[in-house]
């Protein structure tokens, strides 16, 4: 479809996508309760700091108030920035759902992404409580002001969403080859539980190892937006992690192409 | 409007014996074989015509259909969809043809069955009043009705193949591959649903290329039937014609005033059924003036009808003799 076409189709495709997720709402819910492990990780970094303040290499004390802002904010953007386009890839090659997708003059990648993207409101729903929870236990004090900061914000938060779902797409694609690639995500999860910021804040990381990681994609998913957001970065001093996340961003595109054209010729078209 | 020369897909599959040594042995070595799904066949179809795609399980109808919408790469030869190649997967072409599959779905499983067409509707980028008109008339000739505002999960399988025949036509395809589309459904729905793509096919002029294990379906629906079994093309014509080719008899059903005594009838032909008053004889077809002349004068006849062998019968004949050609060349 061309982009004027696919420009035009967007918004059904997001309204349509939107009511296939309030559809899904226990399993949303459920979806949503899985991804708290910032609140226990919030718990348990807050009762280490509760006696004095953890002190990072860089010389950064986090206090309870720093961690309440890190991992509130951890929460709101993982679910901003998530996609589950992996599964859907395996689920549909496996049984030859994929099928109906390819009929479609439509790229089932842009498919995948409206509607991953539908869901945003029903997950922006869920994120107020915990916006308005933050505001209450950090105090507005710590809302950032300045349109830069913002603006860096939303350019990571972007970045993080794209990568997260490029990185779904490449992962999906890999059952073209493979059969099924489950376990494969599975693996690229645990890496980025550990290397994201996820669990514990990127400062909080040896140097050898912090540094390192400013050269994984998982560190762009979560890391670099939180900190943008909970004034952990300046915008200025965040923009050569912003080209590398956007780096990685052309890269995954890019692979994620390769991958879905050499796949596709190998589709099986099960069933029926 | 669909060529196909040498056409060839072959599949690279994993064999392995059941059992746990075969499992654990399958991790350090995996045997493939190469199966040949459709091994080069060759056909012309014309625009607006309706054929059948005949063969047992396995034959190669469904990959062949795959091919031709695009959904799998030929491994050889070359396919031609109204001047595209399909594997190409080009817009205009997808917007030409629709493979229904009476297994597959693409209604969306937890809306009601207008989300999925209002989508079509925004993906095939048809014209909103273009749209209406063609959702009225669906909704008039499928009896949808209510149907539509039901999730899909809640609708009956003749209601589901209902709506999903009312999706594909959305954007009016001139080319449309239905596999098995009536698959699953009561008798009086197969019909209804023969009756409805026949009337799109006389309509419109769209190109229709159908597999069925349903008889009834080629039988009603398709003047000509490419026969294909092992991946190969074994008749390419008209259904009668193979019907004759086949099974060169005919049936004569009688019914009688009395009973008649089985010895009687064998004389005039094959007996294939008999009761108390009625019986069906199998004749040759240049028999069967002479054979009908004899039992009007020497049988106490009330009613006779003279019909071609059942085609389930007939293909049931044709692949078990294909089969047995092809035990034999092994």
């Amino acid at each position: 479809m061309s982009l004027k076409g696919t420009v035009r189709a967007m918004p059904t495709l997001l309204r349509v996508g939107f009511s296939e997720a309030v559809a899904y709402r226990a399993e949303m819910l459920i979806w949503v309760l899985s991804t708290t492990m910032p609140f226990v990780m919030l718990a348990l970094w807050s009762s280490v700091a509760h006696e004095q303040p953890v002190l990072a290499e860089s010389g950064r004390r986090f206090g309870e108030a720093e961690f309440t802002a890190y991992f509130l904010t951890t929460f709101v953007v993982r679910q901003l920035a998530s996609s589950w386009a992996a599964w859907e890839m395996n689920y549909e090659v496996r049984t030859g759902a994929l099928s109906m997708r390819l009929l479609r003059p439509l790229h089932p990648l842009v498919a995948y992404g409206a509607e991953n993207i539908a869901a945003l409101p029903m997950r922006i729903a869920v994120c107020l409580p915990v916006v308005a929870l933050s505001l209450w236990a950090v105090g507005t004090s710590a809302v950032p002001r300045g349109g830069l900061r913002w603006l860096a914000f939303l350019a990571a938060l972007l970045g993080a969403w794209l990568i997260t779902f490029l990185a779904n797409v490449c992962i999906g694609c890999l059952s073209l080859f493979m059969q099924s690639s489950v376990k494969v995500m599975e693996v690229w999860l645990a890496a980025y539980f550990v290397f994201s910021g996820y669990l514990i804040p990127i400062e909080l990381f040896p140097g050898w190892l912090r540094q390192a990681v400013d050269f994984l994609p998982w560190r762009y998913q979560i890391g670099l937006p939180v900190e943008l957001l909970s004034s952990m970065q300046e915008p200025a001093g965040a923009l050569p992690l912003l080209g590398v996340q956007w780096a990685y961003v052309l890269g995954l595109g890019l692979l994620a192409q390769l991958l879905w054209r050499k796949g596709l010729s190998r589709f099986a078209a099960y069933g029926g | 409007m669909i060529s196909v020369r040498g056409l060839k897909k072959y599949y690279r599959v994993h064999q392995r014996p059941p059992g746990l040594k075969a499992a654990l042995g399958a991790l350090f070595h995996r045997p493939h074989v190469t199966v040949k799904a459709v091994d080069g066949i060759s056909f012309d179809i014309r625009p607006g015509e309706r054929v059948g795609f005949l063969g047992p399980n396995g034959a190669g109808k469904t990959t062949t259909l795959k091919v031709l919408s695009g959904l799998l790469h030929p491994s050889g030869g070359e396919v031609s969809v109204d001047g595209h190649l399909p594997r190409r997967r080009e817009d205009a072409f997808l917007k030409k043809i629709m493979l229904v599959m009476g297994q597959k779905q693409q209604l969306l499983w937890d809306l009601p069955p207008a989300e999925t067409f209002e989508l079509n509707r925004a993906i095939y980028d048809v014209p909103r009043e273009q749209y209406r008109r063609t959702l009225e008339e669906l909704t008039s000739l499928l009896g949808l009705g209510e149907l539509v505002q039901k999730p899909t999960r809640q609708l009956s399988l003749g209601e589901r193949m209902r709506c999903e025949l009312a999706a594909a036509l959305i954007h009016k395809p001139k080319v449309l591959f239905l596999d098995e589309p009536t698959i699953g459904l009561d008798v009086s729905m197969q019909a209804a649903m023969r009756d409805f793509i026949k009337r799109y096919n006389e309509q419109h002029g769209a190109t229709l290329i159908l597999t069925s294990h349903y008889m009834d379906d080629v039988a009603a629906l398709c003047p000509r039937v490419i026969v294909i079994d092992k991946g190969v093309l074994s008749y390419d014509g008209a259904l009668d014609e193979l019907v004759r080719h086949v099974r060169p008899e005919k049936r004569v059903v009688f019914r009688f005033a009395r009973e008649v005594p089985q010895i009687a009838l064998a004389e005039l032909g094959k007996v294939v059924s008999v009761d108390s008053v009625s019986a069906v004889l199998q004749v040759r077809t240049e028999a069967v003036n002479s054979t009908v002349t004899r039992a009007l004068s020497t049988l106490p006849v009330l009613d006779l009808t003279v019909e071609n062998p059942p085609l389930e019968e007939v293909m049931s004949e044709l692949f078990s003799r294909s089969r047995a050609a092809a035990e034999a060349a092994s």
